[in-house]
């Protein structure tokens, strides 16, 4: 069975940011990541007008 | 002796202490004993600050025997979730890793200002881990436990503010809401809560979670109790770089006003699925008591549902960073993996949900042209049993945490100010959100009082203790 792309993007990132992910802790940070990433399609695949500013609050 | 004080709302204590009829000691005596007879059971509060309560009470008591005028809250004990500061506790935020940090040097803007109006502070209340929890749950603390039956959940994360005001162990309480932490203990526990629009109230000193979503509000077990202390906290804070400049814009003086010209109508589609009966049932009550049938759609729900999901995960994952470094052992282990992957979720996703969020905004002011109000379900359900995972819906298992707050994350997403109102059904109660366009507390509050005055929704007596 090929390897889930998933597990080596969490494997990634956790280096990448050094964060210290036990082998022990990864089904569940898969499961989280898999949610999040499932609930950000659903905005992501939401079309806007390339001039919408984001709801961040900022004033110079 | 404190027979006559422990069913007494804030307003009637302030009455009474400011004609002293009551001594602001003798009411902050008796909320110490009621917490000291119940607490052990509810498990609300994490810190009693015994001492700094007679002392303030003493010197309300002082005060009013001087002939100053002691405050709108004078006397009322309150207590707060343990992320507020409170001048000389470390704030631990629901955490064991806070718990090292040096004691706050002084108390948070809110404490400071309804101290100011004579109320007296209790307490520091139990809470969800960081506030990333919506079941009142707390690995470190233990759970709080829901007045009405203690073997259920109060609701997160303010689970100690929800707890000690369904209790009756104080009439006021404050809390935080970033996707739903006033509204669901407040739906579980069966009290009002008001999370008001994103800005209005202070945050400073207080522990965040996610800045683009973090509100701080009051509980009470009547609407005028929970006008009084939101009026007391309100006004600009440059301390919060998201606090409003607008000046405060008391409630109290409008909470009698008709409502008759308001335009309500009930939130369809998204937030008429995934509902119990329970929940059905309370939004049909909260509607005909305020004879409305008329159906509106707040666009994209569900999206605007899983935009908060990702804002929240991803930024409260750059709060913590350090820590999950550092000590990732001292976590709650659930919300350490929760936090771990949102550190993972790719930097464009979170910036389209944020424009996704200013869309959103647009589309829902937008509908509040044609609509003053908008009724929906607080929760999905009662609360649930204590350490339950999944409930079954329409013949599909789901998970208790993810689903708790479907029904608020897309109300607070853009900070939209919402009174919780509870519905007392047996045998536990269930809240409703009555919506408003930002900026409008008052119409939220306004609409409140009248089903209060209606006998529509009220705050049970603590069934469970």
């Amino acid at each position: 069975m090929a390897a889930d792309p998933l597990d080596d993007y969490i494997d990634a990132v956790s280096k990448a940011l050094a964060l210290p992910v036990e082998d022990a802790w990864k089904p569940a940070v898969k499961a989280n990541l898999e949610v999040s990433l499932r609930l950000a399609r659903l905005v992501d695949e939401f079309s806007l007008p390339d001039e919408t500013e984001p709801a961040s609050v900022f004033a110079a | 002796m404190t027979a006559g004080i422990d069913g007494l709302s804030a307003a009637e204590i302030a009455s009474a202490v400011s004609g002293r009829k009551l001594s602001a000691l003798a009411v902050t005596e008796a909320a110490l004993a009621r917490i000291a007879k119940h607490d052990p059971i509810l498990n609300s509060f994490t810190d009693v600050t015994a001492d700094r309560a007679r002392a303030k009470a003493r010197s309300v008591d002082a005060a009013i025997a001087a002939g100053k005028n002691a405050g709108p809250l004078a006397g009322v004990p309150f207590a707060v979730k343990n992320l507020f500061d409170v001048q000389g506790l470390p704030t631990r935020a629901g955490s064991k890793i806070n718990r090292d940090l040096k004691p706050s040097p002084r108390d948070a803007t809110l404490i400071e200002r309804i101290e100011a109006a004579g109320a007296v502070l209790v307490g520091a209340l139990n809470m969800g881990e960081y506030a990333y929890d919506f079941t009142g749950e707390n690995v470190h603390d233990g759970p709080s436990r829901n007045p009405h039956d203690v073997t259920r959940m109060t609701g997160g994360s303010s689970g100690g503010s929800g707890g000690a005001v369904g209790g009756n162990l104080v009439p006021l309480a404050l809390g935080s809401d970033t996707n739903g932490s006033i509204r669901v203990p407040s739906s579980f526990c069966g009290i009002f809560g008001l999370k008001p629009t994103y800005g209005r109230l202070s945050r400073a000193r207080s522990f965040p979670f996610v800045f683009s979503f973090d509100h701080l509000g009051p509980f009470a077990r009547n609407v005028g109790d929970l006008a009084l202390a939101y009026d007391a906290m309100q006004g600009p804070d440059a301390e919060d770089a998201a606090c409003t400049t607008r000046p405060a814009e008391p409630v109290m003086p409008l909470l009698t006003q008709d409502i008759g010209a308001l335009r309500i109508a009930i939130a369809g589609g998204y937030f008429q699925k995934n509902v119990f009966p329970e929940a059905i049932e309370a939004v049909a009550r909260v509607a005909k008591a305020l004879g409305t049938t008329r159906i509106v759609e707040i666009p994209e729900a569900a999206r605007a549902r899983a935009a908060a999901y990702v804002i929240t995960t991803s930024e409260g994952a750059s709060l913590h960073l350090d820590r999950l470094r550092q000590r990732p052992n001292d976590f709650d282990p659930a919300v350490r993996d929760r936090l771990l992957a949102g550190a993972m979720i790719p930097a464009p996703l979170v910036d389209r949900a944020q424009k996704f969020r200013r869309w959103y905004r647009a589309q829902v002011i937008e509908l509040f042209k044609s609509v003053d109000v908008i009724i929906a379900p607080a929760t999905p359900c009662v609360a649930p049993k204590l350490g339950q995972t999944t409930f079954v819906l329409d013949g599909v298992e789901l998970p208790v945490r993810a689903n708790i707050g479907i029904h608020t994350q897309p109300i607070s997403f853009i900070g939209l100010p919402v009174a919780a109102v509870p519905v007392p059904l047996e045998p536990m109660p269930i809240g409703v959100q009555i919506i408003a366009a930002p900026w409008r507390e008052d119409i939220a509050l306004r609409v409140a009082y009248a089903l209060e005055r209606a006998g529509v929704v009220s705050a049970p007596p603590p069934r469970g203790i």
